[in-house]
C-alpha cells in the first residue's frame, strides 16, 4: 500500500448521491481472478453510456453516500486502481469507508458546500498530517480516526501492521498451541 | 487451572484462539476457487507467503461442472476453467493442499472439511463463504470472511475480529413425525426473523440437538447465516466424536483428544447475552413462500396476506416476493406444479440426506414435466451413494445423478440456472431474487420434502405421504 501524506491536484466531480457498489463496478466483472485491474471498469456502464466523464485526477467528489449496498471489496479496488488518492463526499457508505482505507483511498467527510466549493475549484491540495482540504484559498479541516490516519501515513496494511506488532505474540502463541493434536492438512 | 467465572463455549473457544486482544488465531482456512484467487494476488503483490499452509485446504466446488470432468483444464466455460485452473496453480505456487476436479477427495467445501475430519471441536474455521457457519455443528468456531481477511490469514493466521456476542437458542420437546432438522432451522429463522441472529454466535441446544445426528447439527449450523448470524454451534458429545473417529484428519491419540474436548460445552451457570426459545414439537414440515428464508410456512399452511404485516416496509416486501413467486395470498403451496427438483447444497446433500431422499423414492418415478437433479456434496458421498445403491434408486425413478459441486445452489454457470418463472423445489439455502437464476422461483424444503414433490410434481405433505408410504429415516 502506498504512503499517503499531501495530495495535490485536479478534481474530478460525480455528482450523484446514493451511489453503491454495483454502480462503482458491476457485478458481472467480479468473476475476474486478478485483484488489480479492476479501474478500467469503474462506473464502467455509466461510462459506456456516455453518462459520466471520468477524468483521472487524484481527487474524486462524490455525492451523499457514496458506496453504498454490498460489501464487496472490488468497489474500493477499482476506484484506487483508476488512480484516485482521496474521495470527497458528504457521507459514504460504512463498510465501503472502511474498505477504502484499507487500500490506502483516503475518504473525506465535508459538507456539501463545502464539496462544491472545491469541485468550482478545480484543483485542490488535501493534508493528511494537517487534516485540511485547501481549494481556492478558502479550508476545511476533516476527521479520521488516529489509527487509520497513522496506517496512511506509513502505507501500512492490515496484514504489515499485524506483523510489525504481533510477530513475536503469534511465534509464541504457536508454539504452545501447535502442541495440540490439530490437523496437518498436508499430512493427510 | 480453576475459573470462578462459567464461560460459554464460545468463550471457552474465544480465549484458547486470543494471541492478544482482539487477535484471534485461525486452526483451519479452507478456500475454494471463487472467494480466493484476489487473496493469493494480494500475497504475491506483496511478496508474502502463507504462514501455515499446513492449516490450509482448498477445495475446487462453486464454478465446477458435474458431469465427471476430470481437470480444471477441461472444463468447457472459459471463465469457470479459468477459476479452477487460478486456484490449481495458486496451491501449486504456495504450497496449499488442493482437492481438484478428479480428486475423489474433492466436493462441497463446508462438506469435506467435516468428512476428512478436519474439522474437530474447538478449533477456529474460516473460509471465503458464508456458510463456514456448519463447521460449528462439531463445537467449533466457524465463519466466512472477505477477500482481504483471507489475505490477511494467508499470511498471518491471525484475524483483527470483533468477538461476537453470545445467543443461545434453546428447543424444547420432540420433533414430529416427518419432521427433518432443516424444517426446525427454517421454522426457527421464521420466528426470529433474517435479523435475528446478527451480531451473535448462536448456540443450538436442547434434547432434540442432543439426540440429532451431525448431518443434521450441520444442517441447522449451516443457516444460522440464514437468520443473520456468522457462526451456529453444537456442543461437542458422544454422537461428535462417535462420527470423526478414524477419518483421515482425526487426532493419533483420539481417546485423549475426547478428553480435551469434553471441557468445551458451555459450563452450567453460563449465561448467553441472549436467549430464545422454540418449540420443536409445534414444527412442521416447512416451506418457504417468498424471496428470503424468513418468509416461510408450514406444508399444511396457506400462503400469507402481506397486508397483515405490521409495517409498510414489511407489507411491500411481501407484496413483491408474491408478485416475484407468483403467488396469491391464501394460496396453498401443494397445488403448484413444479418444473425442477434439487437435491444438493452444503445444506442437505450429505449420505444421510440421500438416504433420505431415496427412502421415498424408490420403486416410484418421477412426475412428468419436471426435471429432478441429485448432486451429492462431496465425491466420497457419492461413492458411498453408489455403494449403498442409492444411485440406482434415483436414477431408475428417473432423476439426474451428479459428481459433487454446488451447482443448483449457487448456480453461477448458466446450465445450472432455471428459466425465469420456473419453479424449484431446492433443498439449498437461499431463495432470493435470481439466486436460482433471473426470475426463477425457489422453494427451500427438506430431502424427503423434495423427493416427494419430485414424484408427485407438486409439494406435498410429508407427514400424509408416509403413511403407507415409505417412512422418512429419522436419524
Ligand atoms: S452449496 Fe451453495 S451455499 Fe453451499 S458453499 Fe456452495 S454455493 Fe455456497
Amino acid at each position: 500500500m502506498r504512503p499517503l501524506t499531501l495530495v495535490e491536484g485536479g478534481v474530478t466531480s460525480l455528482d450523484r448521491d446514493d451511489v453503491d457498489t454495483d454502480q462503482i463496478v458491476p457485478a458481472r466483472f467480479l468473476q475476474r481472478v486478478e485483484r488489480t485491474g479492476y479501474g478500467k471498469y469503474l462506473f464502467h456502464d455509466w461510462r459506456g453510456d456516455g453518462d459520466v466523464d471520468l477524468r483521472p485526477n487524484p481527487v474524486l467528489v462524490a455525492g451523499a453516500n457514496f458506496g453504498c449496498g454490498s460489501s464487496r471489496e472490488h468497489a474500493a479496488w477499482a476506484i484506487e486502481d483508476f488512480g484516485f488518492r482521496v474521495i470527497i463526499a458528504p457521507s459514504f457508505g460504512d463498510i465501503f469507508a472502511g474498505n477504502a482505507l484499507k487500500v490506502g483511498l483516503l475518504p473525506i467527510r465535508l459538507e456539501r458546500d463545502a464539496c462544491r466549493a472545491v469541485v468550482d475549484a478545480g484543483t485542490v491540495r488535501v493534508d493528511l498530517p494537517e487534516q485540511t482540504v485547501l481549494a481556492s484559498g478558502r479550508q476545511w479541516t476533516f476527521d479520521i480516526d488516529p489509527d487509520s490516519k497513522h496506517r496512511l501515513l506509513n502505507g501500512l496494511d492490515d496484514v504489515a501492521i499485524t506483523l510489525r506488532e504481533h510477530s513475536d505474540a503469534i511465534t509464541a502463541f504457536e508454539a504452545r498451541h501447535d502442541l495440540l493434536p490439530l490437523p496437518d492438512t498436508t499430512a493427510l | 487451572m480453576p475459573r470462578t467465572t462459567p464461560r460459554t463455549m464460545l468463550g471457552k473457544i474465544w480465549d484458547a484462539h486470543e494471541v492478544a486482544p482482539g487477535l484471534l488465531y485461525i486452526d483451519l482456512h479452507l478456500i475454494h476457487e471463487l472467494s480466493s484467487p484476489q487473496a493469493f494476488d494480494a500475497l504475491r503483490e506483496a511478496g508474502r507467503a502463507i504462514r501455515r499452509p499446513d492449516r490450509t485446504l482448498a477445495t475446487a466446488d462453486h464454478s465446477v461442472p458435474t458431469d465427471g470432468t476430470a481437470a480444471g483444464s477441461l472444463i468447457g466455460r472459459p471463465l469457470a476453467r479459468r477459476q479452477v485452473v487460478t486456484l490449481e496453480q495458486n496451491c501449486e505456487e504456495f504450497g496449499v493442499p488442493l482437492y481438484s476436479l478428479g480428486h475423489e477427495r474433492r466436493g462441497i467445501v463446508h462438506v469435506i472439511g467435516p468428512e476428512l475430519g478436519v474439522t474437530q471441536p474447538g478449533m477456529t474455521i474460516v473460509c471465503g463463504d458464508s456458510h463456514t457457519a456448519t463447521h460449528g455443528a462439531f463445537g467449533a468456531l466457524g465463519f466466512g470472511i472477505g477477500t482481504s481477511q483471507a489475505e490477511h490469514v494467508f499470511a498471518t493466521q491471525c484475524l483483527p475480529m470483533l468477538k461476537p456476542k453470545s445467543m443461545r437458542v434453546v428447543y424444547s420437546g420432540e420433533l414430529g413425525h416427518g419432521v427433518s432438522p432443516k424444517d426446525l432451522i427454517l421454522a426457527t429463522i421464521g420466528q426470529v426473523g433474517t435479523a435475528g441472529f446478527t451480531g451473535h454466535a448462536v448456540e443450538f441446544a436442547g434434547p432434540v440437538i442432543e439426540g440429532m445426528g451431525m448431518a443434521g447439527r450441520m444442517t441447522i449450523c449451516n443457516m444460522t447465516v440464514e437468520g443473520g448470524g456468522r457462526s451456529g454451534m453444537v456442543a461437542p458429545d458422544e454422537t461428535t466424536f462417535a462420527w470423526l473417529r478414524g477419518r483421515p484428519g482425526a487426532p493419533a491419540d483420539f481417546d485423549a483428544a475426547v478428553e480435551v474436548w469434553r471441557e468445551l460445552r458451555t459450563d452450567e451457570g453460563a449465561t448467553f447475552d441472549r436467549e430464545v426459545h422454540v418449540d420443536a414439537s409445534r414444527v412442521s414440515p416447512m416451506v418457504t413462500w417468498g424471496t428470503s428464508p424468513g418468509m416461510v410456512i408450514g406444508i399444511a399452511d396457506r400462503v400469507p396476506d402481506p397486508d397483515a404485516s405490521d409495517s409498510e416496509s414489511g407489507r411491500a416486501a411481501g407484496r413483491r416476493a408474491l408478485e416475484y413467486m407468483g403467488l396469491r395470498p391464501g394460496n396453498s403451496l401443494t397445488e403448484l406444479p413444479l418444473d425442477h427438483v434439487f437435491i444438493g447444497s452444503c445444506t442437505n446433500a450429505r449420505i444421510e440426506d440421500l438416504r433420505e431422499a431415496a427412502a421415498i423414492v424408490a420403486g416410484r418415478r418421477v412426475a412428468a414435466g419436471v426435471r429432478a437433479t441429485v448432486v451429492p456434496g462431496s465425491q466420497q458421498v457419492k461413492a458411498d451413494a453408489e455403494n449403498e445403491g442409492l444411485d440406482r434408486i434415483f436414477l431408475d425413478a428417473g432423476f439426474e445423478w451428479h459428481h459433487s459441486g454446488c451447482s443448483m445452489c449457487g448456480a453461477l454457470m448458466e446450465e445450472v440456472q432455471l428459466a425465469p418463472r420456473q419453479r424449484c423445489a431446492s433443498t439449498s439455502n437461499r431463495n432470493f431474487e435470481g439466486r436460482q437464476g433471473h426470475q426463477a422461483r425457489t422453494h427451500l424444503v427438506s430431502p424427503a420434502m423434495a423427493a416427494a414433490a419430485a414424484i408427485a410434481g407438486h409439494l406435498v405433505d410429508i407427514r400424509d405421504w408416509s403413511q403407507g408410504h415409505a417412512t422418512a429415516d429419522p436419524r
